[in-house]
């Protein structure tokens, strides 16, 4: 268990000790209503510890990455309980999410979205900008990010003028530069060749490892989730069974 | 928050230049007419209040003959004759000073320069009439105008082409075949609004013109002021009546000279400059809405353009607010840059203007001011809109906008 992120988390809010970070109750989501709604999730219950790192696989619209919005508070479950750090986060409105968001969750996309024409680094300024940093501490809180993902010659250089795993990566800076207990990779790396999707896996098993980020991650790719501790497996809106990964057996064995 | 929102702004106009400037293409060239047209206007109610001014404010102007484009045929009407000046001053209630006219040319001549002016009889009157200071001398005594002595007063116009920059005062002179004393030099009044060059004159006691030079006692023409206490049309009914009986024109009969009130000229024309000049601003004050609906227009497609990027913002912690503020300031931004741009090319285009038509130049602060304004009031009217729908989308529908 990353301890030393449990402790991080902790000063940032109370938590009896044993308490997982996340923890989703019966959780369904409806799209659409009446005789065109569906629902896509039908009663998730999930707990995950602060420290872990998770894959999450299961067939094409079997609510992954459904399932991802609600925990990156991006949507609202329809119904059950989503419980983030004790707070309750089914009942609170936008905005209170929106600062939620910004206060504790990174978000790393498979279309990677960094702003076009701008900077790497102002992109991974971004963040920091909502939040109301001083220029000079953004400054340097941003170069340490690209620092940390190894792109920290590149700082200047907008999108298109990066390869894709290179976008990724500033994209993953981005979503670290606020220093969040929670990072969430809707398949990070299903725009990307094997060899630079692996170069991604291990950005994330080291973000993970030091300084201790929970990790959130959707892949199609078993050799991907290979990298986790604990793989989650969805079927048809449930979760099926939640299997150690090979990474938890490295460490146990 | 704001200085965040500006920045955002700042940074999203400068990486999108030319879609920007499009944008912001209806209000500078609303700001520009705006400005050019009611600066212009003003210009050219300042320049005909300026030609009448020259002629003397509330000052009636009277001549023989039926006036501007009247009468005509027959015989000439007689001039006026000094009884009648005599009489108006006496008579008439409401009159500062009448100045009697009576005009000659010739040339002047000093120490070897020539130079071919007009020569202006008249009395202290003219200079109380219509004031006119002079740089050094001094005015006509009531002897010199009594005896009609050869005295003279100069324009600079004169005094330049016959003195250079020697001193005139107390010199003797020559004009049209007289000697007579240079005792005054007038100060510089410039171009006519009519066109001529007013200093181009010399000034002489009518009596002196008249014995000496016209070989009569006619007044062509008698400039009357009066008193900013009584109205000019009454006092020029009042004069109308006492010619018509000293001329003795009867009953129906026609009258057979004019009056020019100049205050009544003045009036019409600077009314009907400033009716033309309203009208014409009303029409570039439309294409100011117009370049306010572009604007609405070019933000609400570049919100849909620009969805996605809502989305990420609203991913990584904007609140809602945040991303109206942005889309809001961005476009008050663009409109002021627009309307500064404006105010610019406004300027230019007075610039132009005034020098190919001959106006006088001028900076109104006013209208500057007035147009900024409302550039910056049509970003926040027309950007309300769009920031508002784009603050409304929803952040994962948003970021699977393609
Ligand atoms: N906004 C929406 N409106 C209606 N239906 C939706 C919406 N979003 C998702 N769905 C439906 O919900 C189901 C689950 O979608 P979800 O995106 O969670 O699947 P997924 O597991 O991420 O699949 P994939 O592996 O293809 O990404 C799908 O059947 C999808 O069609
Ligand atoms: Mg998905």
């Amino acid at each position: 268990m990353g301890a030393a992120a449990g402790s991080a988390v902790a000063d940032k809010a109370p938590q009896t000790v044993g308490d997982p970070l996340i923890r989703l109750r019966g959780v369904t989501k409806t799209y659409g209503t009446g005789a065109t709604a569906f629902q896509a999730l039908k009663g998730v219950d999930l707990d995950i510890a602060a420290g872990d790192f998770v894959a999450v696989m299961g067939p094409s619209g079997s609510g992954k990455s459904t399932t991802m919005n609600i925990l990156g508070c991006l949507d609202v479950p329809t119904d059950g309980e989503f419980i983030f750090m004790g707070h309750h986060v089914e009942s609170l409105d936008r905005d209170q999410r929106a600062l939620l968001r910004r206060k504790y969750f990174g978000f790393v996309f498979q279309g990677f979205n960094l702003l076009a024409r701008t900077s790497a680094l102002e992109n991974v300024e971004l963040p920091l900008l909502y939040r109301g940093d001083a220029k000079a501490e953004r400054r340097e809180m941003a170069m340490a990010a690209l620092d940390q993902v190894g792109l920290k010659e590149w700082w200047d250089h907008t999108p298109g003028e990066l390869s894709g795993g290179q976008q990724q990566r500033v994209a993953i800076a981005r979503a670290i530069a606020t220093k969040p207990a929670v990072l969430l990779a809707d398949e990070p790396t299903g725009n990307l060749d094997s060899e630079r999707s692996i170069e991604i896996m291990e950005l994330l098993a080291d973000l993970n490892k030091n300084p201790g980020i929970t990790v959130l991650m959707v892949t199609h790719e078993r050799e991907m989730a290979a990298f986790a501790r604990t793989i989650v497996h969805f079927k048809d809106g449930l979760v099926e069974r939640v299997e150690a990964g090979h990474a938890q057996g490295e460490r146990v064995g | 928050m704001l200085g965040t929102t500006f920045i955002l702004a700042l940074r999203s106009i400068r990486r999108h230049l030319l879609r920007s400037f499009l944008t912001v293409l209806g209000i500078v060239i609303g700001v520009a007419a705006v400005v050019a047209m009611v600066t212009l206007g003003k210009a050219t109610t300042l320049q005909v209040q300026k030609s009448i001014a020259s002629l003397g404010t509330n000052v009636l102007q009277i001549r023989p003959g039926q006036g501007f484009g009247r009468g005509g045929g027959g015989p000439r009407p007689p001039d006026f004759d000094p009884q009648d000046v005599e009489a108006i001053g006496k008579q008439i209630t409401g009159v500062t000073a009448v100045a009697p006219q009576a005009q000659s040319s010739g040339t002047a001549i000093y120490e070897g320069q020539n130079w071919s002016t007009t020569i202006n009889g008249t009395t202290n009157g003219y200079f109380q009439v219509q004031p006119w200071p002079l740089t050094s001398g001094r005015y006509f005594t009531p002897a010199e105008e009594a005896s009609g002595k050869a005295v003279c007063i100069i324009g600079s116009t004169v005094y330049t082409n016959l003195y250079k920059t020697a001193p005139a005062l107390g010199t003797r002179m020559r004009i049209a075949g007289i000697s007579c004393d240079v005792i005054g030099i007038l100060t510089t009044k410039g171009q006519s609004g009519f066109g001529g060059d007013q200093d181009d004159v010399v000034i002489m006691p009518i009596k002196a013109v008249q014995r000496r030079m016209t070989g009569n006692t006619d007044v062509r023409l008698i400039l009357v002021g009066v008193d900013e206490a009584y109205s000019t049309a009454q006092v020029q009914a009042s004069i109308t009546d006492l010619l018509r009986e000293r001329r003795h024109i009867t009953g129906g009969k026609d009258d057979d000279f004019n009056i020019f009130d100049t205050k009544q000229i003045s009036d019409t024309l600077s009314s009907t400059t400033t009716l033309l000049t309203n009208i014409v601003t009303a029409v570039a004050g439309i294409s100011l809405i117009v370049g306010g609906i572009g604007i609405m227009n070019i933000m609400l497609v570049s919100v849909t353009e620009r969805t996605r990027e809502i989305g990420i913002r609203l991913a990584i912690g904007a609140v809602a607010n945040e991303v109206l503020m942005q889309f809001l300031v961005e476009a008050v931004v663009l409109s002021c840059l627009g309307g500064l741009i404006g105010l610019v090319l406004g300027q230019l285009a007075v610039i132009l203007l005034s020098v190919l038509g001959q106006l006088p130049f001028i900076f109104d602060v006013q209208i500057n001011v007035i147009a900024f304004l409302i550039s910056g009031a049509i970003g926040v009217v027309f950007g309300f809109f769009p920031a508002r729908r784009a603050a409304s989308l929803n952040p994962i529908d948003a970021l699977r906008h393609e």
